[in-house]
């Protein structure tokens, strides 16, 4: 069972989507961007809200790679792992990252405070390897970039 | 004075932030009246952050820049690259869809206006629905997601489909590496999307659109939603569209990071709050799509494309192009070049010239091993088949075939065998897991390329097999298609396989 506080701001995020076609993905990006990630708890009440068994509304959590069941570190870093940042460099420069961080991917380093997932084109093939920090993209990263942004991140 | 500095994602991850931020207050300190104008980008991403200064002659280029070449800059003492119109890569092109993209402020409608913009909507207010459908049909466009079917064939199924709603979906889910036609676009002239919208949905008699587009392209959906919300105070969105008493509007909706949503089927699921999984066709979704209902389902240069051809008219596009490729394609030049970018040409040019001229060869000055065509579903093209003309058909008689029109070029240092394997753990990572040949066939392709590998060269002939099953088998493109970078790898470049045989002998 959710607690009073998670019920209340899950109310406002329902009642803010009520009058959308199609309302659940926009429901689970609201309630990631809320959380950092979607509870268990909160699976029961957008299923009542929408209609919906607890099941299908797992089903479509676990479908898409961008939903997580927990929460990340405090920054997260995606690294293109695509043909045309693989054809500048893209491979050695995931390995380092793993090197550097001591995980693979979607593995969060021992202090939490990073997370290093893969994404598959970030639309910088032509300034490639491509990297993107909270949000944040860069392009053309060599090592020595790598190392700065891991570093900023407090890796 | 009026410096242009792009705010493309392309042109942040290169520092185009500091450089404005630098400008502005360099030009502060020194008590100059600068304004700096975020732009889009012209494509020339090799020259980015590619500073632009308005002059009486014209914009004078300044690239690749650097926050600390700001004083220089100030100073009139920066080398300059001279008026970006001239640039060779500039005067190369035909440039009918991207003529705004780089060139105005992406968020001033004023802009958009006085550079052509909304003529195409004007002139389409005008016409019966079923005209604007003919003009579009005349003007050859197709799919430019990669189906490359006929657009006008599509709406006219829609505009003929009953239903209490139509709506008009784009498919902004732009996935393929190699590819960022859509996302330069949405940032660099958003309101050509949205008016290429609208009239779809005029010409096929829907009110409601939506854009579905991809979560990791935070950068377009901050400024489509802004456009969006600027067209509306403007009236190009709403209850009465530019005073023509018709309605429509529309709403961008991120996806969640899951390759198969660009497929059409799967996209209209995941529209509607369900897992992502390819629908059987029929029904098509021109009659049966987003809840049901009749809706078009359209790539976003596809739709961007549309105000231009309503502008010009639809022979003026129809009259470039090759054989039953008309108009002019977006190509998109990534990977290990010398000059990466956006560059649109009508169809025909072969891909030698686009290689070795446009892209001017591999960053690394190796020689070209091959260059996959068409995103992570294309074929490996080796050097004998450069002279493949860019066309749906041209590239079709070769095992390949266009996609969205990215190019990702390797240096002779590419494993193929490294890159097949890439393809099918691609294709097991992102399968939506309905259909079996996918979902198991992917899996099985790593591991048979991977016995090859180890130098079972047996398994080669497995390979096929799984590929021709896969091919036949598949219910969408993305289990369909992945056999096409792993047999043109294997087919174009058997030494990679091979090699490794002997080596483990
Ligand atoms: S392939 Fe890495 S950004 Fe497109």
């Amino acid at each position: 069972m959710a607690d009073a506080q998670t019920t209340e701001i899950m109310q406002g995020i329902l009642a803010s989507h009520r009058d959308l076609e199609g309302p659940l993905l926009p429901i689970l990006h609201a309630v990631q961007a809320e959380f950092g990630f979607i509870p268990n708890d909160v699976v029961q009440i957008i299923a009542d809200d929408q209609n919906i068994t607890r099941a299908e509304v797992h089903g479509v959590i676990t479908f898409y790679h961008d939903f997580r069941d927990a929460p990340a570190g405090k920054h997260v870093v995606k690294i293109c792992r695509a043909e045309a940042c693989q054809a500048v460099g893209g491979t050695a420069l995931s390995d380092r990252a793993f090197e550097k961080l001591g995980v693979g991917w979607h593995g969060t380093t021992a202090n939490g405070n990073v997370t290093l997932e893969p994404v598959y084109c970030l639309g910088l093939c032509a300034c490639g390897p491509a990297a993107m920090v909270d949000g944040k993209v860069v392009g053309r990263v060599d090592a020595e970039k790598l190392d700065k942004l891991l570093a900023e991140a407090g890796a | 004075m009026k410096i242009f500095v792009p705010l493309d994602s392309a042109a942040k991850a290169l520092g185009a932030d500091d450089v404005a931020n630098a400008i502005t207050a360099e030009a502060a300190v020194r008590g100059l009246d600068v304004k700096v104008v975020r732009n889009g980008t012209r494509g020339m991403i090799w020259l980015e952050p590619l500073v632009e200064v308005e002059t009486a002659e014209g914009r004078i280029g300044y690239g690749a820049m650097d926050a600390s070449d700001v004083p220089a800059l100030l100073d009139g003492k920066l080398p300059s690259l001279g008026l970006v119109e001239q640039l060779d890569w500039m005067k190369g092109q035909t440039r009918l869809t991207f003529q705004r993209c780089g060139v105005i402020d992406p968020l001033s409608l004023a802009d958009y206006e006085a550079h052509g913009g909304l003529a195409g909507l004007r002139r389409a207010i005008g016409m019966d629905a079923a005209d604007i459908v003919a003009e579009v049909t005349t003007s050859g466009l197709r799919g430019r997601g990669g189906a490359g079917f006929p657009t006008g064939i599509k709406w006219n199924t829609v505009l003929g489909a009953d239903g209490p709603q139509k709506y008009i979906v784009c498919n902004a889910d732009e996935g393929d590496s190699g590819t960022f036609a859509d996302r330069m676009i949405m940032e660099g002239d958003p309101f050509t999307l949205i008016e290429g919208m609208v009239i779809a949905g005029l010409a096929v008699e829907a009110t409601k659109g939506y854009v579905y587009l991809r979560s990791e392209y935070p950068d377009a959906i901050d400024i489509l939603e802004k456009a969006v919300v600027l067209a509306r105070q403007a009236g190009v969105l709403g209850a009465d569209v530019l005073g023509s008493g018709r309605a429509f509007d529309m709403e961008i909706r991120v996806g969640a990071g899951a390759y198969v949503c660009g497929e059409e089927t799967s996209l209209l699921n995941s529209l509607e709050g369900k897992r992502g999984v390819v629908r059987a066709k029929p029904p098509l979704p021109a009659l049966e799509g987003f809840l049901g209902r009749p809706t078009v389902v359209n790539n976003v240069i596809s739709l961007a494309t549309v105000p231009v051809i309503l502008e010009k008219g639809a022979q003026h596009y129809a009259d470039f192009g090759l054989g039953r490729s008309k108009g002019t394609i977006p190509i998109q030049i990534a990977g290990n070049v010398k000059f990466g970018g956006l560059y649109e040409t009508a169809f025909g040019m072969p891909l030698r010239e686009l290689v070795d001229t446009v892209a001017g060869g591999t960053l690394t000055g190796a020689p070209v091993k091959a260059v996959q065509v068409g995103g992570p579903l294309g074929a490996y093209m080796p050097r004998d088949k450069f002279d493949t003309p860019f066309g749906y058909e041209e590239f079709d008689g070769q095992g390949g075939l266009i996609g969205h029109a990215g190019l990702v070029v390797f240096d002779d240092s590419a494993d193929m065998l490294g890159m097949a394997r890439f393809a099918m753990e691609f294709c097991a990572v992102e399968s939506c897991g309905k259909c079996t040949p996918c979902r198991i066939g992917a899996v099985r392709g790593v591991e048979t390329i991977d016995r090859i590998g180890q130098g079972d060269g047996g398994a080669i002939e497995l390979l096929e097999d799984l590929c021709e099953t896969m091919k036949d088998g598949s219910l969408c493109a993305l289990g369909g298609f992945t056999p096409y970078p792993v047999l043109s790898a294997l087919h174009n470049f058997p030494d990679d396989f091979a090699a490794k045989k002997q080596a483990a002998e």
